[in-house]
C-alpha cells in the first residue's frame, strides 16, 4: 500500500514539475531568442515576462477550438492527445537523484527505475511519431499530410543512427538500466576527471554523444531538421489546422519530448547527477556559489536600472532575495543529499536544454533531400563506424 | 493483479484485431494492428518477456506500422468499396467461426499437459541480457543465417527498386 501512495506523489510532484517547466521552455526559448537575435522578448506580462506562459495558456484555452470541415474527427481528436500522452510517458522511467530518504520513507528519486529503462525511451520515442502522422492525415489537408509524411520518413530515419549511438556508451556500462548506467558513471581518474561516459576508458564516447544529440534533435523535430513544420513551404506543417487547446498538446509534447531526451543525454553521457569534479574540491558548494553570484549580479542590475524600466529596480533584487534563498537552501545539512544531486542533473540537462534553443537561434533549416541523404550516407554509416570501434575497444581491454 | 491485467489486455488485443477487420479504411486497420501489437506488447511484459516486449514496441509498432501508414498515405488509398453481401454469408459463416473457435479451445484444453499453465512472474528469463546470450551461444547458428536472409532480402529490394541505367 504504501508503495501505491509513495508512487502517485511521485507521480504528481514529476508530472507538476514537467508541465510546469514545459510551460516556461516557452518562456526560456522567447527570452533566449531574443537575446541571440537582438530584439526584446516577452516583458510586459508580469516582471520580465514571467507570466507569459500563464496568459499564453489562458489564451490557448479560451480560444475557440476549430474542427475544420472534413476532418475525420475520431483521429483528428485522437493525435494531440495521443502525441502528448507519449512524449510524457517516458519521464517515468528517468531517475533525477540517487536513492533518498525523505520524513523516514526510503525512495529513489524518479518514478521508477526498469531493466529495460533506454529501450523504453526508445520505444516511446518511436512511438511518438503517430501523433504528428495521424493529426497530419486526419486534418484533410496538404500541407499538414506533408509534414506528416516528412515526420514519418525522418523520425524512421533518424532512430537507427540513435539507437545506435545510445549502444556505444551502453557496451562501456553493460547495462540498460538508467540507475546501473549512472552509477557506473561515478569516481574520478587522477582525482580529478569524472567518469563520465564522453570521457571514459577504454574510449571516450564524446563522437557518440555528437551523434545522438545531432539525431536527438531530429527526433525532436528541431531547428534544423524542422522539416515536419518548415513554415515557409508547409504553413505550420502536421499541426496547420488545430487550434486552442489540441495545439497547446502538440506544444506541450514538443517541449516535453526535449526535456526527456536532455535528461537522457545527461544520463547516458554526462554522468546523471555527478559532480563535475570531486565532493573533496568543494564540489557540493558549486550550486551555492552559482545562487550567490547570480545574487550579486541581480543586486547590481537593480541597482544600476535605467528609467525606461523602473520596475527593474524592485524586480531585480526581488530575485536577487530568491536566488539567495535558494543558495541558503543548500547548505542546510537535511537538504544537501537530496538538493546536490538534483542540482548537477538540472544543471547537465538545462544545459543540453540551452544548446537546443541556442541552435534554433543560430542554424538555418535543412532542405528536404539533404535532410534524408545526411542520415542516411552521414550520420548512419558515422554511428555504425563508431559503434564498431567502440566494441573492438572494449573487447581489446576487458579480459 | 496479473490476472485482470491480462483479461484487460488481451480484451483490447482481441477487440482492436476484430476491428482492424471490420474497418474499411486502410488507416482505421493499420491502427488497430498498432493496437493489437501494444496490447501484446504488455501482455509479453506481464509473461516476463521484458526485451520481447520492448522490441514488440520499437520495431513493430514503431518502425514497420509506420512504414505501413506511410505507403498508405503516399497511395492515398480510400476506404474500401464493399459489393453486395449474399445474405447466406453471414448465416453460414457466423456459426462456422463459432464452431471452429470452440473446436480449438476443446482441442487446447484436451492435448495441453497438465500442469503446464502459465503463472505470471514464474519466467524470470526474459532480461535483455538472457536473450543476448541465448541468441549468441545456443542459437548463434539460426540467429546469423536469418540476418544473411534479410541482407539478400535488403539487397533484392535495392535491385528490384533501382532505376534503370
Amino acid at each position: 500500500m504504501n508503495f501505491y501512495i509513495v508512487t502517485l506523489i511521485k507521480t504528481g510532484l514529476v508530472a507538476a514539475v514537467l508541465l510546469t517547466f514545459c510551460a516556461y521552455l516557452v518562456w526560456i526559448e522567447r527570452k533566449v531568442l531574443a537575446h541571440i537575435q537582438l530584439r526584446p522578448g516577452p516583458y510586459r506580462v508580469g516582471p520580465h515576462g514571467l507570466l507569459q506562459p500563464l496568459s499564453d495558456l489562458i489564451k490557448l484555452v479560451t480560444k475557440e477550438g476549430v474542427i475544420p470541415a472534413n476532418v475525420n474527427m475520431f483521429y483528428y481528436l485522437l493525435a494531440p492527445f495521443l502525441s502528448v500522452a507519449l512524449a510524457l510517458v517516458s519521464i517515468a522511467v528517468i531517475p533525477f537523484g540517487p536513492v533518498v530518504e525523505v520524513f523516514g520513507v526510503k525512495t529513489q528519486m524518479g518514478l521508477t527505475d526498469l531493466d529495460i529503462g533506454v529501450l523504453v525511451v526508445l520505444a516511446m520515442s518511436s512511438l511518438g511519431v503517430y501523433g504528428m502522422v495521424i493529426g497530419g492525415w486526419a486534418s484533410n489537408s496538404k500541407y499538414s499530410l506533408m509534414g506528416s509524411l516528412r515526420s514519418s520518413a525522418q523520425m524512421v530515419s533518424y532512430e537507427l543512427p540513435m539507437a545506435l549511438a545510445i549502444v556505444a556508451p551502453l557496451l562501456l556500462v553493460n547495462t540498460l538500466s538508467f540507475r546501473e548506467i549512472v552509477a557506473a558513471q561515478e569516481g574520478f581518474y587522477f582525482g580529478v576527471l569524472p567518469k563520465w561516459n564522453i570521457f571514459a576508458g577504454p574510449l571516450p564516447q564524446a563522437f557518440s554523444f555528437l551523434l545522438f544529440m545531432i539525431a536527438a534533435f531530429a527526433e525532436t523535430n528541431r531547428v534544423p531538421f524542422d522539416l515536419p513544420e518548415a513554415e515557409t513551404e508547409l504553413v505550420a506543417g502536421f499541426h496547420t489546422e488545430y487550434s486552442s487547446t489540441m495545439f497547446a498538446a502538440f506544444f506541450t509534447a514538443e517541449y516535453a519530448s526535449i526535456t526527456t531526451i536532455c535528461c537522457v543525454a545527461s544520463l547516458l553521457f554526462l554522468g546523471g547527477w555527478h559532480p563535475l569534479w570531486p565532493a573533496e574540491y568543494g564540489s557540493d558548494f558549486a550550486p551555492v556559489a552559482l545562487f550567490l553570484g547570480a545574487a550579486l549580479i541581480l543586486f547590481f542590475h537593480g541597482a544600476q536600472a535605467v528609467k525606461a524600466r523602473m520596475w527593474d529596480r524592485f524586480t531585480f533584487p526581488a530575485f536577487g532575495v530568491v536566488m539567495l534563498g535558494l543558495a541558503g537552501l543548500f547548505l542546510v545539512p537535511f537538504l544537501k543529499p537530496l538538493l546536490v544531486p538534483l542540482f548537477w542533473f538540472a544543471a547537465k540537462t538545462g544545459l543540453l536544454i540551452f544548446v537546443f534553443i541556442w541552435i534554433r537561434g543560430t542554424l538555418p533549416r535543412f532542405r528536404y533531400d539533404q535532410l534524408m541523404r545526411f542520415a542516411w550516407l552521414t550520420l548512419f554509416p558515422a554511428a555504425v563506424v563508431n559503434l564498431l570501434v567502440t566494441g573492438l575497444a572494449v573487447a581489446l581491454t576487458t579480459n | 493483479m496479473d490476472a485482470l491485467l491480462f483479461l484487460t489486455f488481451a480484451g483490447i488485443a482481441v477487440l482492436c484485431a476484430i476491428n482492424l477487420i471490420l474497418q474499411t479504411h486502410p488507416i482505421s486497420s493499420a491502427l488497430s494492428l498498432v493496437g493489437v501489437m501494444g496490447a501484446l506488447a504488455v501482455l509479453y511484459l506481464l509473461l516476463g518477456g521484458a526485451f520481447i516486449a520492448a522490441v514488440q514496441l520499437i520495431v513493430y509498432a514503431g518502425a514497420v506500422m509506420v512504414l505501413f501508414l506511410f505507403v498508405i498515405m503516399l497511395l492515398n488509398a480510400q476506404a474500401e468499396r464493399t459489393t453486395s453481401k449474399p445474405a447466406i454469408r453471414a448465416w453460414v459463416s457466423v456459426p462456422l467461426l463459432f464452431t471452429f473457435v470452440i473446436l480449438l479451445a476443446s482441442l487446447i484444453i484436451q492435448r495441453a499437459p497438465a500442469g503446464a499453465a502459465v503463472r505470471f512472474g514464474e519466467f524470470t528469463g526474459g532480461s535483455v541480457a538472457n536473450v543476448g546470450r541465448a541468441l549468441f551461444t545456443t542459437y548463434l547458428l539460426p540467429f546469423e543465417i536469418t540476418s544473411i536472409l534479410i541482407l539478400i532480402a535488403i539487397l533484392g529490394a535495392i535491385v528490384l527498386a533501382r532505376k534503370e541505367i
